[in-house]
């Protein structure tokens, strides 16, 4: 390596042999290509929760009616163009699986850990790459066997995406033996999957960053996403671990959650809110990363309060660790655990304020660039304080008591999850897309999209909350089977043609994504001006990234700085003549 | 791209310009992964411990349905097969790649790593055996995951002495039991096969030396970590 004496990032490193199609592209140790084959993968399954999502809605709106296309289902699922409701509670389970699991994690873990991580610190691929080859093939079994669902007879898992026992341990309770075995085979996949990736991530950022890349000179989004991996690697075992309890409880007859036999049902919803309020937080510390590095780049300044985001991701996720009895206040648990259950949750608030009040006043009186994924990001940072509040409401214990399991829950997650990842996804796809492709995504249609859905998003789920207040069960198969809920039904159907045409407004996003990837423009450099070490590499970046992996001098939101001259924005990696060398720099 | 020179010491990787954690990342990775590896445990053994403690029926005695002496002979297996994956590690850290050489002056003869990782390997699949052997004894019994077996010996048993038997917690005795020591007798299976791939691909070939013998310190981690969790699981299973 003593022969490469300029910087200049060229094609690829000498010494890598050409491969064969099959070893670039698709068996690939590659990170990037991960990333890649992780957001085709990933897309698809945000697809498909959408369509069962759109069947839901028609079942609410208009109960009782054929729904249109209806007809290529089987009999099993749809009569006369009806849903029948042993279809319509695999629809709620698989909606709610395949979204969390398969599309909005994946999405931001599976794609931008393994994309940014390397790019990101400096690095020419992740610690173990054939173990993140191996993270990514497990993750799309899991999602294949969570799809055979639907082919099996008795259809797909029916017991709602928490698989609360004992309706999910006894096939004689929920109707269905084969769809319910293959969601725990696949949750137990997808688990080994996470733990894989998990345990790269953090060994990769722990020991391959380039130098000068300290701890406090690495941005949000890598922060971020370091934090989410420590969350999946002590999160994901005790899914696990559940899982196969319940897989063993279906097939091989043991009793650990069914009452009858001296189990405990209750043992379930411990175990998987243990996991599943970190979960929570994977989905989420990610996308605020992303957002951070978008809005410091959108408004041209520094972040503000730098140190206090990292120490807010950080606390955010202690806290994850000791609310989970808050999904359980009704359940039958101690209320005297409840009341502590109410204040840890309670206590979330505070980091994530000390977040919301950052990128507020990063773009207080920045030079606003408002380009997609800055429009995107802002979204996100006031829809995610939309779903924080009506957070709040059901931390409550007594407030909890009437709206628990009913719409409110479910306008709550879909702010969090649809208004904040989702919203943090449509932002990050595009700013990375040139690093991924080589070329943008076009900005006009970016901005269609995003005021499409932003608009349509908010008619879909804001009067959630209204008629949550109005007590309309989660997922109730027919609301006009109740007087009490009649009175709502207009503004069912109203919600659900807002959601027809949410979901026609992806359409907008598929075409561009699809269509930029031959047709879009040929991508500058460094397209957004970004600080970013991704951007001292040629889009897209080459396999190996750099032949040697550039000094980093400084943090990574040194925008407008008078430093840097004319240009408002000073990379990590340019060295001014006021800047120091790294000390004791080594080839790796 | 690692780049080093046949000469460099691995085990002591020069440190970078950005100090990660000081260690090489094969090992990091193998901490972390058992970390995660505890909180799979804790799930299983948690719930074995709710459950248990949760019945206000009594749970069968230990000794009562399984066979403890075999159990204890089994536990010392896999501590003899610890002892004896230091040694091995402890040997290659010295540089001795062979299996036996004579020491002058002394009857036994110096073990070197194809020796010493031979035993671990061994004591861990004698270990495996002995697991299966013990589950078919206790299926043949009677004792099953769903309980104890109607018509059997066990339930013949559990019959006459309802209390040492646990004849009411038997069904939640079998689930624990078999999940349990079931996914231990996996982790340890996992290890086997991860030696022998070792032992061919890398001891036998004298892959490694005394600079690099990152695969045996790495497996070895695991290999007490295994063996740590059937210490725990041998105390509160067979003997509480």
């Amino acid at each position: 390596m003593t022969s490469v004496a300029h910087a200049t990032p060229a094609h690829g490193e000498a010494h890598h042999a050409p491969m064969s199609f099959w070893r670039k592209y698709i068996f690939s140790t590659d990170h990037k290509i991960i990333g890649i084959q992780f957001l085709f993968v990933s897309l698809f399954f945000l697809l498909l929760g959408g369509l069962l999502a759109m069947q839901i809605r028609w079942q609410l709106g208009f109960p009782g009616k054929p729904m249109p296309g209806g007809g290529i289902l089987p009999e099993s699922m749809v009569v006369n163009g009806v849903i029948l409701p042993e279809y319509y509670i695999q629809l709620v389970t698989m909606h709610g699986t395949f979204m969390v699991f398969f599309a909005i994690m994946p999405l931001l873990v599976g794609v931008y850990a393994n994309f940014l991580i390397p790019l990101k610190i400096g690095t020419h691929d992740m610690a173990f790459p054939r173990i993140n080859m191996w993270s990514f093939w497990l993750a799309l079994l899991a999602g294949l066997i969570m799809l055979a669902g639907f082919f099996v007879p008795e259809g797909a898992a029916r017991a709602g995406w928490t698989m609360y026992a004992p309706l999910s341990a006894r096939p004689d309770l929920s109707g269905a033996s084969v769809g319910q075995q293959l969601w725990s085979v696949s949750i137990v996949v997808l688990g080994l999957s996470s733990v894989l990736g998990s345990v790269n991530y953090i060994t990769t950022i722990i020991n391959h960053r380039a130098p000068g890349m300290t701890w406090f000179r690495m941005p949000l989004s890598v922060w971020a996403l370091f934090i989410t991996a420590i969350l999946a690697v002590l999160a994901l075992p005790v899914l696990q671990g559940a899982a196969i309890m319940l897989l063993f409880d279906q097939t091989i007859g043991t009793h650990f959650f069914d009452p009858v036999a001296g189990g405990q049902a209750l043992l379930w919803q411990h175990l998987f809110w243990f996991f599943g309020h970190p979960e929570v937080y994977i989905l989420i510390l990610p996308a605020m990363g992303m957002v951070s590095d978008i809005i410091a780049n959108g408004s041209r300044k520094p972040i503000f309060g730098y140190h206090s985001m990292v120490f807010a991701i950080v606390g955010i996720a202690f806290l994850g660790w000791i609310v989970w009895g808050h999904h359980m206040f009704m359940s039958g648990m101690n209320p005297t655990l409840g009341s502590t259950f109410m204040v840890s949750t309670l206590l979330i608030a505070v980091p994530s304020a000390i977040k919301v009040f950052n990128w507020m006043g990063t773009m207080w009186r920045g030079n606003l660039r408002f380009h997609v994924p800055m429009l995107n990001a802002v979204a996100f940072v006031s829809m995610f304080t939309i779903g924080g509040l009506s957070g709040i409401f059901m931390a409550a214990t007594p407030v909890d008591i009437p709206i628990h399991d009913t719409y409110f829950i479910v306008a709550h997650l879909h702010y969090v999850l649809f208004g904040g990842s989702l919203f943090a996804l449509f932002a990050a796809i595009p700013f990375w897309y040139p690093k991924m492709f080589g070329r943008m995504m076009d900005e006009r249609l970016g901005k269609i999209h995003f005021w499409l859905t932003f608009v349509t998003y908010n008619l879909v789920f804001f009067p959630m909350h209204i008629i949550g207040m109005g007590g309309q069960m989660r997922r109730l198969y027919d609301p006009t089977l109740y007087n009490f809920l009649k009175p709502q039904q207009p503004l069912n159907e109203f919600i659900t043609i807002a959601a027809f045409a949410l979901f026609a407004t992806q359409v907008i996003f598929a075409f561009n994504f699809l269509w930029s990837l031959k047709k879009g423009k040929k991508a500058p450099a460094n397209p957004w001006e970004d600080n970013g070490l991704e951007w001292s590499l040629p889009n897209p970046a080459p396999h190996g990234n750099w032949e040697r992996v550039p000094n980093v001098y400084r943090g990574p939101y040194e925008f407008s700085a008078p430093e840097a001259g004319n240009a408002d924005f000073l990379p990590q990696h340019v060295k001014l003549a006021t800047d120091k060398e790294p000390a004791g720099r080594l080839e790796r | 791209m690692t780049h080093a020179t046949a000469t460099a010491d691995m085990m002591h990787p020069p440190v970078p310009a950005e100090p990660g954690s000081g260690v090489y990342s094969n090992k990091l990775g193998m901490w972390v992964f058992l970390a995660s590896d505890v909180m799979f445990f804790t799930a299983l053994i948690g719930s074995y411990i709710i459950l248990r403690f949760g019945m206000t029926d009594a749970w069968a005695a230990p000794g009562a349905v399984l066979n403890v002496p075999l159990t204890a002979f089994n536990t010392f297996l896999l501590i003899c097969s610890s002892v004896s994956m230091v040694k091995a590690y402890a040997a290659i850290a010295d540089g001795k790649k062979y299996f036996l050489r004579p020491v002058p002056g002394k009857v036994l003869r110096d073990g070197g790593l194809k020796f010493w990782l031979l035993v671990t390997i061994i004591c861990g699949a004698m270990f495996v055996g002995v697991q299966v052997f013990e589950y078919i004894k206790l299926v043949g019994h009677g004792f099953t995951p769903t309980g104890y077996r109607e018509g059997s010996l066990v339930a013949e048993h559990a019959l006459s002495d309802p209390i040492r038997y646990g004849a009411v917690t038997g069904a939640m005795y079998g689930s624990t039991f078999f999940t349990m020591t079931g996914f231990h007798g996996f982790h340890v299976t996992c290890g086997v096969v991860s030696m022998l791939y070792l032992y061919f691909t890398k001891v036998l070939p004298e892959k490694y030396s005394a600079q690099d013998y990152r695969g045996i310190e790495t497996i070895g981690l695991y290999w007490h970590f295994v063996d740590l969790v059937w210490i725990i699981l041998f105390t509160i299973v067979y003997l509480i």
